[in-house]
């Protein structure tokens, strides 16, 4: 078996998801090669090479590759893939954007969102919004498939001594083009690759009570999230939504403050490994998945959690 | 210029799912079922830009047996136009799907195709991008924002660090993420003038498309359930269990 990795990155450095999906290729076995596409990416690539398990990287730069534009980077995927058993990528938009399109190229069905890898060609997955867990076998001589990173733990950035080789296939399509992009800027980590995450809710009662969570936020090193009830009360940007229709967040803390816990929120951080949830109400349905509960107004917690963290 | 937009029916998102006792799928009988969220979003989307006199016909698309006709008239009571059934009883993967859909594509000729970017049962988040893959058509994904230009859509995608913003030469492929339109909720006089819109039925067969499934459901299991922890009295208790019980601090 042969397995194709394509590795997230920004041109300037590999995403944690790339790690993740190396895991899971891993777990499937077989020689795992990585292809980097993408424009001024020779770095990426180098150091994708070293990362544990990786045989040889394939770097493929090239302008038609700087926006991850779906419709070249299907082609090119699609093009080197024909010659794997299985072809992975992380399931961030990415990945999502692209992976359907080489599928179909190859004319293969995909499976998505893997949480598990049980055999070469039998893997879980969630549906109906993480609410039930699907055992799925793929009989596609070429296995398409996108990687839920947050289920895998990261194989090690160091240690391996893969060759990187140069691609010189150009596909780039006519009908689309890259206009431009508005990244969140932040000086905090990202809220699905952190290890602890602090989530406000409508308890929070506006956007500005939020820089309680920041403080401690900073403290500790944490992303902020919200609830989508925070969100669609306009206390602070839907990018920073934790649920079912909003990131879907793994970390080893996950502290949510003023959440009531309803099903699309819990949907998104059920995994992470410790929770904590602080709310006034007792009966609240986020105590039922907290490891910690506390029973008190968020007003008087979060000032005394700052200062004694 | 003329939209294709494609609907699911799907359960209705406010239900919670059971799994079966012999764990061979979700329990499905008579539990209510709705159109799929996205795609409700992607059928606004094709009225809003009917309503501003960009789009000249909305048509609404759906696969499946004689019961999707109720969600077909949903679009319709929302504001589509008319309405094409391609009957099968089987339940056709994405690549199936957008084998079907490209034929209906390829009969309707419409100068942008609407789906939702997934729909809430398999949440597979597939056959938009493998249809633009088939028609060779370009395609903005999870879309936030679309304006229609001469000969272009720029659409604005919700990805993981913010928005990205694409240019597509029409026909290209839109599918709709959560916040690009808030659905209208149907009146009662377009729910009735919906029951004289046109509907036509055709079948994969008449397109030309086997149904496939290479991808075999093995089992179904209800996710592991996290029990309740422990209460703690003040915030003093909760930082010493973080940092000794959980060591996560």
């Amino acid at each position: 078996m042969s397995i194709l990795v394509v590795a997230e990155h920004d041109n300037n450095a590999v995403d944690p998801s790339t790690l993740k999906t190396l895991a899971a290729a891993q777990k499937i076995g077989g020689d795992i090669e990585v292809l980097v596409a993408g424009k001024g990416c020779s770095t990426v690539a180098e150091n994708v090479a070293k990362a544990d398990g990786v045989k040889k990287v394939m770097l493929a730069d090239n302008d038609a590759y700087e926006h991850q534009l779906a419709e070249n980077i299907s082609e090119l995927v699609a093009d080197l893939g024909k010659n794997y058993s299985h072809i992975l990528a992380p399931a961030t938009t990415t990945g999502k954007n692209f992976m359907p399109r080489v599928a179909a190229l190859l004319d293969v069905a995909q499976v998505s969102d893997i949480i598990s890898v049980e055999s070469d060609d039998t893997f879980k997955r969630p549906i109906y919004a993480g609410n039930a867990i699907a055992t799925v076998q793929s009989e596609d001589k070429i296995k398409v498939i996108t990687v839920r990173a947050t289920a895998f733990d990261a194989v090690a950035a160091e240690g391996g001594s893969g060759d990187v080789e140069n691609i010189d296939s150009v596909f780039n399509n006519d009908k689309s083009e890259f206009v431009g992009e508005q990244l969140a800027e932040s000086e905090r980590p990202d809220l699905t690759s952190a290890e602890i995450v602090i989530s406000g809710g409508r308890g929070m009662q506006n956007g500005d009570n939020f820089h309680m969570l920041e403080d401690i936020a900073d403290k500790l090193g944490a992303a902020v999230g919200a609830s989508r009830a925070a969100v669609d009360a306009g206390f602070v940007p839907n990018d920073m939504q934790v649920g079912q229709t909003g990131k879907i967040v793994a970390p080893q803390l996950y502290v949510a403050v003023g959440i009531s816990g309803a099903i699309q929120h819990l949907a998104g951080m059920k995994d992470s490994k410790v929770i904590v949830a602080i709310n006034k109400d007792e009966e609240a349905p986020i105590f039922q998945v907290a490891d910690y509960g506390l029973v008190a107004d968020l007003f008087d917690v979060l000032p005394e959690l700052k200062e004694k963290l | 210029m003329k939209i294709l937009v494609a609907v699911k029916r799907v359960i209705d998102y406010n239900v919670k799912v059971r799994v079966k006792p012999d764990q061979s799928d979700v329990d499905l009988a008579n539990v209510k079922m709705a159109l799929n969220p996205f795609c409700e979003i992607a059928v606004e989307e094709a009225v809003r830009l009917k309503e501003a006199g960009t789009a000249d016909e909305v048509v609404v698309v759906s696969i499946g047996p004689k019961a999707v006709q109720e969600q077909l008239r949903t679009a319709l009571a929302l504001g589509a136009d008319r309405a094409i059934q391609v009957e099968t009883d089987d339940m056709p993967d994405s690549l199936s799907a957008a084998k079907i859909l490209k034929g209906v594509v390829e009969k309707e000729g419409p100068d942008m195709v609407i789906l939702g970017k997934q729909s809430i049962d398999s949440d597979n988040n597939q056959t938009g991008q493998m249809l633009g893959a088939l028609t060779g058509m370009p395609q903005g994904t999870f879309a936030s924002k679309v304006e229609v230009g001469d000969g272009f859509v720029n659409v604005t995608r919700e990805i993981d660090g913010g928005l990205q913003t694409v240019k597509l030469n029409l026909p290209a492929i839109v599918t709709t993420d959560l916040r690009l339109n808030e659905p209208r909720y149907a009146s009662l006089p377009n729910i009735m003038k919906a029951k004289r819109k046109p509907l036509e039925t055709t079948s994969p067969d008449e397109l030309g498309v086997e149904v496939k499934r290479t991808i075999k459901l093995l089992k179904v299991e209800t996710p592991a359930e996290r029990s309740a922890g422990v209460k703690v009295a003040d915030v003093d208790e909760l930082v010493d269990k973080l940092k000794n019980e959980a060591k996560v601090l």
